[in-house]
């Protein structure tokens, strides 16, 4: 017979204050085990702690329950301490007074009273039926992969790899440096991008560490937290990199010319290119799909000129299967397209462009070597107006969030169209002004009164070409009257979206991602940078909008989890883990499509029916990757597929302890 | 090809050659139209800013009439249109709302009966080759600034076209040999009443509207409401007089354009009605074609 002691919580008042927890551990003590029960200020606290041991002890209980908080509170702390009296961890079970019972009950206390006596008769019954688990361990890799070689990437690579640790930096990409290479200045110190990127580009590049895999994208992910298998595509570059030298004469030669997707459009590069200047490396790849080589056999020049002779036009991808300990997601964000605002015009207009097609146009290496003059006709304009919240916050033909870096990027694209045009004149649309930020709130002052920057309050109805103008027509609402203005440029601040593959690359890794494509992380507040899926890390602007500062500052939080893990030889795993009872499964396989974790798979086992040996297929278990989210139990149709610690024998003894 | 057909109070007045042109072309693209007997006021303005109920029940009676007989309602006026795929959508949207509605007008209305703008139907429904295969003069010679007004495509619920850069009349006006320039007032307001109760309001509206048409490059403005029609054409003298220049700038209903190259008499489609001369385009058009006025 079990010995159950129940321990219940006053919580100071946030229990108290509504359950009667004198009355709740007086009831318990007529349930069915229960040995001891006993009400305490704070059970969590020292003391708390020490009167469970002290009970343990005195009157030899075997099962605890404490009536609490949530479990995602202090469920290790009670774990921790009956250990430390001698008794199995997984023997604790709590029953939730707190959440799910005072605070939502404020106003009736009798009846919360007996609702908290009902969940601890519930935890008691389940108690009973607890059985001992341990923690098993794992081996641990010590190499991590970075996915994306943006500015989050970059910066979780040096930090992990200062930290002792190999780090793979995949990238997509030609060249690292993301989009923070293509922006020109920073707010709110005006400091210059590729300055201070550039620096960490070549760090990350010549760490002995870090590792660079660039034109390469994720195959697929297998494996689990300490052992993922990576298959890694590395997408023909038809430049051999052991022997080019970079001389760039092949560029150079090359009579091809196609949209530069580096300067948005706004200016042409060759088919065998390097995305921008400082590129790293600094070596080209050749576009397949423009190559007139690849389309007709044409052609050839860059071959021809190549002293290295490192273009290998029949170069194949290929593809690697790397072991890693720990992964990074850093995949970065795209730009809204915000062709679908037919009120600006549907994409239509030349001198409509976007913030980062602004960045380019002030930039000293962009397409105008940083003279501010607009695409239709290389003018420079005089009147400048900028948009913000185009497809942010607009729950009709955007996103309903707040892409959050644009009030300030506006800002600084205002002062430098001041500093740049003398007798400019801009003018910026808004919804609010949102400068929370160290520093920020100053800079947006600064582009107010010292640029004489027009902040209008409204939005803006319709844009149309006059003549060489654009009008720009929408309301100040502050002055409830319509203004129209006649720009020579219209800068539209559009919103962040993830990237056009987030989805399917999210499936692929394994981790969960929200309504808008966004990565999701473990807890909004207290796990910002680990996923749902145990080894996965998610930095900078793949996980939600963020500016340089905010993004840089997760990369090195994810850097030191991943560190945290690496670290270890060995890891230890949760043993709430799906188990199989190989004796009834039928080997259906419904478990195994309906595991979100990919932790279930089928294997053969042998018995001997009836004086043969006969092979067939049963459930598999990779405790490992199990996360005990049950969702399996419920598929099976045989109950063949139990969650320990929540095994169908547990739950229906706490419905029974709840209705019989 | 049977519509119930709805004419509202604007075709038998101020915009009778929409009647007559509709009714011509529609003979002509062989379009029954059974005029809804007993049909009662849309109740646009005045009775969406009395009523909510009312506005809806209003043009739901016409339309159940219009389901009883098994028909589509086809509306040319812009604003009935839009009265009446509001009753459409409120009883499809809510039962609340259809019990309601129904009770008011003391009849059944599902929404089975569809509340159809006539440009819709000649973009959408009608066989394209059926109105190449009538075309006797094509409209060579024009450059249409096809203008849809602001109830036309709107709201999203009601669009059967883009609601910022509606293509369907200038699809109808390049079938019939035409051009349609690109312009960015294609949903302009026209001020609607403003230009009578509040003129100072009202006529810069229309006058940016026409401005923005011939800045295109367009000879004329297509419309498919009698409103516009109204402003455009009744309101442009005024403003030419007012700022003293000339916009000259005919104002027409698809329906008229379509019945021009169907062959028709311009007077019998009105256009001679005009307050803007429209003749003398028409003219050209019509020597183009071997036909004089």
């Amino acid at each position: 017979m079990k010995r159950v002691g129940v321990f219940v919580c006053h919580c100071g008042t946030n229990i108290a204050g509504v359950v009667d927890v004198a009355r709740v551990a007086e009831e318990s003590r007529d349930f069915p085990g229960v040995e001891y029960a006993a009400d305490y200020k704070y059970m969590c606290s020292e003391p708390g702690q020490d009167l469970i041991i002290k009970a343990i002890k005195e009157h030899k209980l075997d099962r605890i329950v404490v009536a609490a908080c949530s479990p995602r509170m202090h469920e290790n702390t009670f774990r921790k301490c009956i250990e430390k009296a001698g008794i199995n961890g997984y023997f604790v079970e709590i029953a939730n007074i707190r959440e799910h019972c005072s605070w939502v009950h404020t106003t009736e206390k009798e009846k919360a009273t007996e609702k908290a006596i009902d969940l601890v008769r519930m935890a008691v019954a389940k108690a009973i039926k607890d059985a001992p688990l341990q923690k098993a361990t794992i081996p641990v890799t010590d190499r991590a992969l970075i996915i994306g070689g943006g500015i989050a990437g970059i910066q979780a690579a040096i930090d992990l790899a200062n930290a002792g640790h190999v780090v793979d930096i995949v990238e997509k990409g030609p060249s690292i440096g993301g989009k923070m290479a293509q922006i020109d200045k920073t707010f709110p110190t005006l400091d210059c991008s590729a300055c201070i990127l550039t620096p960490k580009m070549v760090e990350a590049s010549g760490h002995p560490n870090i590792n660079l895999l660039t034109y390469s994208e994720i195959e697929k992910v297998e494996g689990y937290v300490g052992n993922f298998n990576v298959t890694i595509k590395k997408k023909a570059r038809s430049v051999r990199m052991d022997v080019c030298t970079g001389c760039g004469i092949c560029t150079e030669k090359c009579p091809i010319k196609t949209e530069s997707e580096f300067e948005l459009g706004m200016s042409q590069r060759r088919v065998i290119y390097t995305p921008f200047p400082q590129a790293i490396p600094n070596k080209p790849v050749i576009d397949r799909t423009k190559c007139t080589f690849f389309k007709n056999g044409k052609c050839g020049i860059c071959s021809r000129v190549c002293a290295a002779n490192a273009i290998d036009f029949e170069q194949q991808d290929e593809f690697l299967v790397e072991k890693y300990g720990a992964i990074i997601v850093a995949t970065g964000f795209e730009l809204f397209d915000y062709s679908v605002y037919g009120e600006y015009g549907y994409g239509k207009y030349p001198d409509v462009i976007t913030g980062l097609q602004f960045e380019r146009l002030v930039n000293a290496s962009g397409p105008t070597a940083g003279k501010i003059k607009r695409p239709s006709d290389h003018q420079e304009p005089k009147n400048v107006v900028f948009i913000k919240c185009v497809g942010s916050r607009d729950i009709a033909k955007g996103k309903s969030y707040c892409s959050k870096t644009c009030c300030m990027y506006t800002a600084k694209h205002a002062t430098l169209v001041s500093e740049k045009i003398k007798d400019a004149k801009v003018y910026i649309f808004y919804m609010d002004v949102r400068t929370a930020g160290k520093g920020y709130d100053e800079f947006y002052n600064r582009t107010r009164e010292n640029y004489n920057a027009n902040y209008i309050r409204g939005r803006v109805s319709k844009i149309y070409q006059s003549g060489d103008k654009l009008i720009v027509r929408g309301e100040d609402t502050l002055i409830s009257q319509p203004v129209e203005i006649e720009a020579d440029l219209v800068v539209l601040a559009t919103a962040m979206v993830p990237q056009l593959d987030a989805a399917a690359l999210a499936q692929r890794i394994g981790i969960g991602y929200d309504k808008d494509l966004w990565y999701t992380e473990a807890h909004p507040k207290l796990a910002p940078v680990e996923t749902h899926s145990q080894g996965i890390y998610l930095a900078g602007t793949c996980q939600g909008p963020k500016d340089i500062p905010e993004t840089v500052a997760q990369a090195s939080a994810a850097a030191a989890k991943a560190c945290g893990l690496l670290s270890k030889t060995e890891m230890l795993t949760e043993p709430i883990v799906s188990a199989v009872d190989e004796k009834t499964c039928a080997g259906c396989g419904l478990c195994v499509p309906i595991c979100p974790y990919k932790a279930i798979d089928m294997k053969a086992i042998q018995e001997r029916v009836q004086g043969i040996t006969i092979e067939r297929k049963v459930a598999d278990v990779n405790s490992s990757l199990c996360q005990g989210c049950g969702a399996c139990t419920v598929a099976c149709r045989s109950a063949s597929i139990g969650l320990k610690h929540f095994t169908d024998e547990q739950i229906l003894a706490e419905v029974n302890a709840l209705c019989l | 090809m049977r519509y119930a057909y709805y004419p509202g109070c604007s075709l038998s007045s101020t915009g009778q050659e929409y009647d007559m042109s509709t009714k011509e072309i529609a003979e002509i693209l062989d379009i029954e139209l059974w005029e809804i007997p007993g049909w009662n006021c849309c109740g646009a303005s005045s009775a969406h800013l009395t009523d909510h109920l009312l506005s809806l029940a209003l043009p739901a009676r016409n339309m159940a009439i219009a389901e009883k007989e098994g028909l589509d309602v086809l509306i040319p006026c812009a604003a009935c249109y839009a009265r009446s795929k509001a009753a459409e959508l409120a009883v499809k949207e809510s039962k609340e709302m259809r019990t309601a509605i129904e009770e008011t007008i003391e009849r059944p209305y599902e929404g089975r009966a569809k509340a159809k703008s006539i440009l819709d139907v000649l973009a959408n429904d009608i066989d394209i080759e059926k109105i190449k295969e009538n075309i006797d003069t094509p409209l060579k010679g024009i450059k249409a600034a096809c203008y849809y007004g602001c109830l036309l495509v709107r709201p999203k619920a009601v669009r059967f076209d883009d609601p910022e850069d509606p293509q369907s009349m200038d699809k109808v006006i390049q079938t019939l040999g035409g051009e349609s320039v690109d312009w960015a007032f294609k949903t302009e307001c026209c001020g609607a009443s403003h230009a009578t109760t509040k003129g100072i309001v009202g006529l810069p509206m229309i006058e940016r509207i026409l401005i923005a048409a011939k800045e295109a490059g367009a000879n004329c403005v297509v419309t498919a409401c009698p409103m516009c029609m109204n402003n455009l054409d009744m309101r442009q003298e005024q403003i030419e007089k007012e700022k003293n220049y000339l916009l000259d700038l005919p104002v027409f209903y698809i329906t008229e354009l379509m019945g021009l190259a169907f062959g028709v008499e311009p007077k019998e489609l009105g256009i001679d009605r005009h307050f803007k001369d429209a003749l003398t385009l028409v003219n050209d058009i019509l020597e183009e074609g071997g036909r004089t006025l």
